[in-house]
C-alpha cells in the first residue's frame, strides 16, 4: 500500500534528489519544480515530472506559494514536501496546502507558528520542563525595562528578535551602553525584515556546544526520539560536519537530553519529524535553542546509525499512519559523521559558484548524497552547499579513519570547494579527541 | 576639458541591489556625490551579500543596471565621472 500517488517535491538540489529516491522505492511519482536556472539540474530529470515555477532569483520561484500551488493542481498531486530551507517552515504555505486539500508533509500549521516566535516557543519549551537560556520573561517593551532585566541577569547579554533566525535579527551586548545603543536597531531590524519588531534578553553562552535531538511523532500521540545529532563544527552559524553519537555525552546525560526533547515535543503537539536543537555550556548544563519543524539537512547522520528512512516516516506519518516503531524498538550501531561540501573558498569562505568540469567521487563505502553532477553549473542564486559526504563505521574512530578516504578519494574541478578544509578536519587532533565547540574552526585556523 | 570616466563592475555574479533593505532608501542617487570605498549597492551571491564600493572620487552619474538584475561576473553596474 501506498501513502501517496504523487508527490510534489517543492524544492532543489540534494534534498529534491533524496525526496525522490524514497518515494521511487515506494512506487511513488513525484513532481518537481525547478527555477529556469535549474532546468538542466539533475533532481529535475529524476522526478516523474517537472514543472517551471519562474525566474532563477527563489522569491520569484522556489519561494512563490502560488506558483507552487499551482504547480501541485496541474500535475494532481496529493501531497508536497518542502524539503528544508524555501517554505519548508512557512505557515501560511502549509495553510494553503491545507485549503487546496493537499497533504503539507510536516507539522501543523499551528506549531509551525510557535516554534517560528522565539518568545512563544520559550513559553511553551518553560512550561513543559525544558530547560531555556537563562533571560527576560517575554517581550521588552523599552530601554529602561531592557537595562533593568540586564542587571538582573549579567552582562554579556544576547539581544534577540523574538522573529529573528538566519543570524538576523541577534546582537551581543557587553554592556548597558551597548544595550542602549542596539535596542532601538534591534527593533527595527526586526520589524524591516520579520514585520514583528518584539524583542528579548538572552544570556549569552559562551564557546557552546550545539546538540540536537531527532524527534518523530505521528498524530496518535506517539513521539520518538531518534538520538542525537553533534553539529558544532560550523563556519558562520552554519554547519560544516555533524556526527553521531556525539563524543560529548555520556549515557546519563545523553538519556536526559533525549528524554527533555521528547517532553517539549509532546508538549507542542508535535507532528512528523523534527528537530530540537540545544547549546550546551562548559559545565554541561544544556538549554532549548529552536526546534525545526522539517527535515535537517543532517538526517543522514540518524539514518545511518538507526538504519530508519525518514523520508519514508515523514510520508508514512503524513499520510495519517501510526509511527512503525516504538521507543523500545529503535536502537543505533556504530558511529555516522557527515561532511558537507561547499562551493566556497576554504579560507574565507566566500562563495564561488561555477561550472564543475570535473567531478571523481569515491566508488563504494560511502553514501553521497550530492545535487551536481560531472558537468553541473553552479549557480549563484542558491545555497552553495553541492553535496554531502556521509560514513558510517563501528567506532568513531573508524569513521573518520572511513571519511579521510573517501575525502581523498574526491576531486572537484572548475570551482572553489572547501574540499581542502573537509580534510584537514578528519586531520585534526582536537577533532580527532571530540574535544571541539561551535567556536573550532575559527580558533583551530585549520587551514592558515 | 574631458571628463573622466570610471566604470564599476561586479567582481562576482548574482542579483544586485541598489538598497540595503526593501523598505530603505537606495545607497545612492544618480547625480550625486560619491568618494571611493562608498557603498553604492550589493549583489547577493548564495545566501551571501557583497558590497559593490565605488573605486574613485566623483559624481555617480548613472546606473547601467536595474534593481534586482541578474549579473554575470564582470559585468558594468555604474559610471562615475571625476570632477
Amino acid at each position: 500500500m501506498s501513502y501517496f500517488n504523487k508527490v510534489l517535491i517543492a524544492n532543489r538540489g540534494e534534498i529534491a534528489r533524496r525526496i525522490i529516491r524514497t518515494c521511487r522505492r515506494l512506487g511513488i511519482e513525484t513532481v518537481a519544480v525547478y527555477s529556469e536556472a535549474d532546468a538542466q539540474a539533475p533532481f529535475v530529470s529524476e522526478a516523474s515530472e517537472a514543472v517551471c515555477v519562474g525566474p532563477a532569483q527563489a522569491k520569484k520561484s522556489y519561494l512563490d506559494i502560488e506558483k507552487v500551488i499551482q504547480a501541485a493542481k496541474q500535475t494532481k498531486a496529493d501531497a508536497i514536501h518542502p524539503g528544508y530551507g524555501f517554505l519548508s517552515e512557512n505557515p501560511q504555505f502549509a495553510e494553503r496546502c491545507e485549503a487546496e486539500n493537499i497533504v503539507f508533509i510536516g507539522p501543523s500549521a499551528d506549531v509551525m507558528k510557535i516554534m517560528g516566535s522565539k518568545l512563544e516557543a520559550r513559553d511553551h519549551m518553560q512550561r513543559a520542563g525544558v530547560p531555556v537560556v537563562p533571560g527576560s520573561d517575554g517581550q521588552i517593551h523599552s530601554v529602561e525595562e531592557a537595562a533593568a532585566i540586564a542587571n538582573q541577569l549579567g552582562y554579556p547579554l544576547m539581544l534577540k528578535a523574538s522573529a529573528g533566525g538566519g543570524g538576523i535579527g541577534m546582537q551581543l551586548v557587553q554592556n548597558q551602553e551597548e544595550l542602549e545603543k542596539a535596542f532601538h536597531s534591534t527593533i527595527q531590524k526586526a520589524e524591516s525584515f520579520f514585520n514583528d519588531g518584539a524583542v528579548f534578553l538572552e544570556k549569552w553562552i559562551s564557546d557552546p556546544r550545539h546538540i540536537e535531538v531527532q524527534v518523530a511523532a505521528d498524530d496518535f500521540g506517539n513521539v520518538v526520539h531518534l538520538y542525537e545529532r553533534e553539529c558544532s563544527v560550523q563556519r558562520r552559524n552554519q554547519k560544516v560536519v555533524e556526527e553521531s553519537p556525539s563524543p560529548f555525552l555520556d549515557e546519563s546525560l545523553r538519556e536526559q537530553l533525549l528524554e527533555t526533547a521528547i517532553q517539549g515535543a509532546k508538549e507542542i503537539g508535535y507532528t512528523n519529524v523534527g528537530t530540537m536543537e540545544f547549546i550546551f555550556d562548559n559545565n554541561k548544563n544544556f538549554y532549548f535553542l529552536e526546534m525545526n519543524t522539517r527535515l535537517q539537512v543532517e538526517h543522514p547522520v540518524t539514518e545511518e546509525i538507526t538504519g530508519i528512512d525518514l523520508v519514508e516516516w515523514q510520508l508514512r506519518i503524513a499520510a495519517g499512519q501510526q509511527l512503525p516503531l516504538g521507543q523500545e524498538q529503535i536502537s543505533r550501531t556504530g558511529h555516522a559523521i557527515e561532511c558537507r561540501l561547499y562551493a566556497e573558498d576554504p579560507k574565507t569562505f566566500f562563495p564561488s559558484p561555477g561550472t564543475i568540469e570535473q567531478l571523481k567521487l569515491p566508488e563504494e563505502g560511502v553514501r553521497l548524497d550530492f545535487s551536481v553532477t560531472e558537468g553541473s553549473v553552479v549557480s549563484p542564486f542558491y545555497d552553495p552547499m553541492i553535496g554531502k559526504v556521509i560514513v558510517h563505521g563501528a567506532s568513531r574512530a573508524q569513521a573518520i579513519e572511513k571519511m579521510k578516504q573517501a575525502l581523498a578519494g574526491m576531486e572537484v574541478h572548475g570551482l572553489q570547494t572547501n574540499l581542502a578544509l573537509l580534510a584537514s578536519i578528519m586531520e585534526n587532533r582536537q577533532f580527532e579527541e571530540g574535544d571541539y565547540t561551535t567556536q573550532f574552526l575559527e580558533k583551530a585556523k585549520i587551514l592558515s | 576639458m574631458s571628463d573622466q570616466k570610471n566604470k564599476v563592475l561586479s567582481p562576482i555574479p548574482g542579483v544586485f541591489y541598489r538598497k540595503p533593505a526593501p523598505d530603505k532608501e537606495v545607497f545612492i542617487h544618480e547625480g550625486a556625490a560619491v568618494k571611493a570605498g562608498d557603498v553604492i549597492g550589493l549583489v547577493e551571491v548564495m545566501k551571501n551579500f557583497y558590497e559593490i564600493k565605488a573605486e574613485s572620487d566623483g559624481v555617480l552619474e548613472s546606473f547601467l543596471v536595474n534593481e534586482e538584475d541578474i549579473l554575470d561576473a564582470g559585468q558594468e553596474i555604474a559610471v562615475i565621472s571625476a570632477r
